[in-house]
């Protein structure tokens, strides 16, 4: 057998697993936006709901509430919670970036203190990684953490902080070395969003929501033991989260196809037959999501041989960044008139805005893609 | 679930690929276009000898009964060299259509190279390709299977791609033609892919070597932008190429819309490298001389044979709605 599609007995038991309990669990009504402070909580809930069921990290090894689900069995899980319309992760910073930074790179001590409470979002983690000087070129950042006793004194400011508004502590880089340079003298740090020191300032987005914010740090004290890998090493260490970012973990195909599917409902229920173009446009955002499953597919393969994600992963991101935007739009295009009325298709929409900016622009992408997959001259940015 | 090509796909590509890199495949070609078919025969038959042309045909007719996955692996490199001839219609939906029909009389000198064959149907393949020198020239049309006689010659974008009007002669009965559509869908994508493949190779080799302003062209990020889609495009093509192979050889009910499918996206994926290859080429690429031509000529040309794009989204809508109403 050279190309295999079909499931073995094992993932096919996992997805039956995983539906049924969807089916059973999903709310009816869905909850409030994570974005708010009462939606907050309600997600924090369903999170440990999920970890109950154990379903909240299936990757993860069994002893930090996981199932050391095989790469394949995530993937089948990801379709099906987007097919169920299960609520959005709230701790997707901390599951899927902080996290396999962690089991790279962590030792055990915070990999005991740090993972179960993340397995049930009994602790919710927030990123900060851009500053207001140092967005694509995150290593032109500024803020300092300082050596004192046991520990580090963290000073300057974040920016775009996803979920800091309401989470409970964020992770970043820090120039911990005054006279370095880019990339060089960086540390990763952990720490906690209510600590003496720290200020966040919420930043109302595009629609309304305190998605992100900045935060602002004055001397904040953050021990020993919230280094992640060794002082000085942190780009190296983030670049482990950065791959993971761009590439599978956060951005599933399940969730594509989901919505192509409902974009396919909808067209069903609402289309104009006649409007060819826009049936056309129907299609190619179910193509595109089909494509995406089936290169994930390839991926997925290709990591359980042995190899790497690659510049690939770049690839990745450049493709749904745009078929996420591209159906979203066809949406609310067959949505004619009603589009503009505030609904799940224009907030779908508006999130697949930011799809070309975050975890590295598209522009950024292309550069990557152009250089490490195609072997052109690197130039200058 | 294992989606990638076996090694022993890889290697029957890669003995493909090192016969066509020894073979200057562009003068072949330019001689097929100027009506000198015996460089290309000869290649056909070399191509005959690893086992090409068999591969389509049924074991018991001298075939070799290959999966829709080793079709659309040899294709793809056929595609890549840009090889003349019908190869869709030749290698992979005359010898379909044959052993569904029960005709079986063609398909040894079929599989062994000895014959090349040709195919339309209309509407969506009105006119059939090298049908002079063809030795099958079959027809479907309103179901019924016909033979013809090549009428008026037509000039193709591509000039390798030598086009006749069909006068339909004999008609041979019932058409078994649902899997022979299909193959030649599949083929059609396969072929275009490997041609965008070849086009973004050389837009790269060429933005490389070429420089301006004192620095390669390929250094300059608005070169690297339009290349960084292009390949992005064709790397999302490919799974769904491979994928609609695997629904033909499970004899999928989704087979039809997935030939569709993967033939949008390579279509699509093929034209922008085609379009961004002469773009990163400049006036050189314009040229006849050149053999970007080739290539860009022939991805114009079969984007169109075998089903518009547009006929084919349709394809595909339907086939999902359709789905949908019968869950």
């Amino acid at each position: 057998m050279s190309v295999d599609l079909e499931l073995d007995r094992r993932t096919l038991d996992f997805r039956a697993e995983v539906r049924a309990w969807l089916a059973e669990n999903v709310p009816d009504k869905p909850l409030d936006s994570f974005d708010t402070a009462a939606g907050f909580e309600q997600h924090r809930e369903w999170e440990a709901r999920l970890a109950d069921a154990r379903l909240s990290v299936v990757a993860w090894p069994e002893e930090f509430g996981g199932r050391d689900a095989s790469l394949l069995e995530w993937v089948i899980f990801e379709e099906e919670y987007y097919a169920a319309r299960a609520p959005g992760r709230v701790n997707q910073n901390g599951i899927f970036m902080l996290a396999p930074t962690l089991f790279t790179h962590g030792t055990p001590e915070q990999q005991r203190r740090i993972l179960p409470k993340m397995a049930r979002s009994d602790q919710v983690w927030a990123q900060a990684w851009s500053e207001p000087d140092a967005g694509s070129d995150i290593a032109s950042l500024r803020s300092t953490a300082t050596r004192t006793d046991d520990g580090w004194l963290l000073s300057g400011q974040k920016t775009w902080s996803s979920r800091a508004t309401f989470a409970d502590a964020a992770f970043g880089l820090f120039r911990s070395d005054p006279d370095s340079e880019r990339h060089r003298g960086l540390t990763y740090l952990m720490f906690d969003l209510r600590a003496d020191g720290v200020r966040v300032r919420p930043i109302p987005q595009l629609d309304g929501e305190t998605g992100f914010a900045e935060i602002f740090l004055d001397d904040v004290f953050v021990p020993d033991s919230d280094v992640i890998g060794e002082p000085g090493d942190g780009w190296r260490v983030a670049m482990t989260t950065a791959n993971n970012e761009r590439g599978l973990s956060l951005r599933s195909p399940g969730r594509f196809l989901a919505a192509a599917n409902r974009l396919l409902d909808l067209w069903q229920r609402e289309g104009d037959p006649a409007d060819t173009a826009l049936a056309e446009r129907v299609a190619d955002a179910w193509i595109d999501a089909r494509a995406y499953q089936l290169y994930t597919f390839e991926t997925v393969t290709r990591l359980a041989e042995g190899g790497e994600l690659g510049p690939e992963s770049s690839v990745n991101k450049l493709f749904w960044s745009t078929l996420d935007l591209d159906l979203h739009e066809t949406a609310l295009d067959v949505l004619g008139p009603e589009a503009e009325l505030r609904g799940d298709w224009l907030d779908g929409w508006l999130f697949s805005l930011a799809g070309p900016i975050y975890g590295g622009t598209d522009q950024v992408q292309r550069n990557t893609i152009a250089e490490r997959l195609l072997g052109l001259p690197r130039g200058p940015r | 679930m294992r989606f990638t090509v076996s090694p022993e796909q890889r290697d029957f590509a890669a003995s493909i690929e090192d016969l066509l890199r020894d073979v200057d495949t562009p003068t072949v070609v330019r001689a097929w276009a100027r009506g000198e078919h015996q460089p290309g025969l000869a290649l056909w038959r070399r191509l005959a000898e690893l086992g090409v042309t068999a591969l389509a045909g049924p074991e018991e007719h001298d075939g070799i009964g290959a999966s829709a996955v080793d079709l659309a692996v040899a294709i793809e490199v056929l595609g890549r060299h840009a090889v003349p001839g019908p190869v869709v219609e030749s290698i992979a939906a005359v010898p379909v259509l044959l052993a569904d029909s029960g005709d079986t009389r063609w398909l040894p000198g079929l599989a062994a190279g000895e014959l090349i064959g040709t195919l339309a149907w209309p509407p969506q393949v009105p006119y059939a390709l090298d049908a002079d020198i063809a030795d099958v020239r079959l027809c479907v049309s309103d179901g019924r299977l016909h033979e013809f006689t090549p009428g008026e010659p037509l000039s193709s974008v591509d000039s390798a791609r030598r086009l006749s009007a069909v006068d339909v002669t004999v008609d041979r009965g019932t058409a078994k033609a649902g899997r022979t559509w299909r193959y030649g869908v599949l083929a059609c994508a396969a072929q275009l892919l490997g041609a965008g493949r070849r086009l973004l190779g050389m837009s790269v080799e060429y933005a490389t070597q070429r420089s301006q302003y004192g620095n390669p062209i390929g250094g300059y990020q608005a070169v690297k932008h339009l290349l960084a889609d292009v390949v992005t495009q064709l790397e999302l093509a490919r799974p769904l190429l491979y994928g609609a192979a695997v629904s033909l050889d499970a004899r999928h009910a989704t087979a039809e819309r997935d030939v569709s499918a993967a033939r949008v996206a390579c279509a699509d994926a093929a034209c922008l490298a085609a379009r961004t290859a002469l773009q990163v080429h400049g006036a050189i690429g314009y040229t006849a001389e050149h053999d970007l031509s080739l290539w860009l000529t022939k991805v114009r040309a079969l984007r169109s044979a075998w089903g518009t794009q547009s006929w084919h989204r349709r394809r595909v809508l339907t086939a999902l709605l359709n789905e949908r109403r019968a869950a």
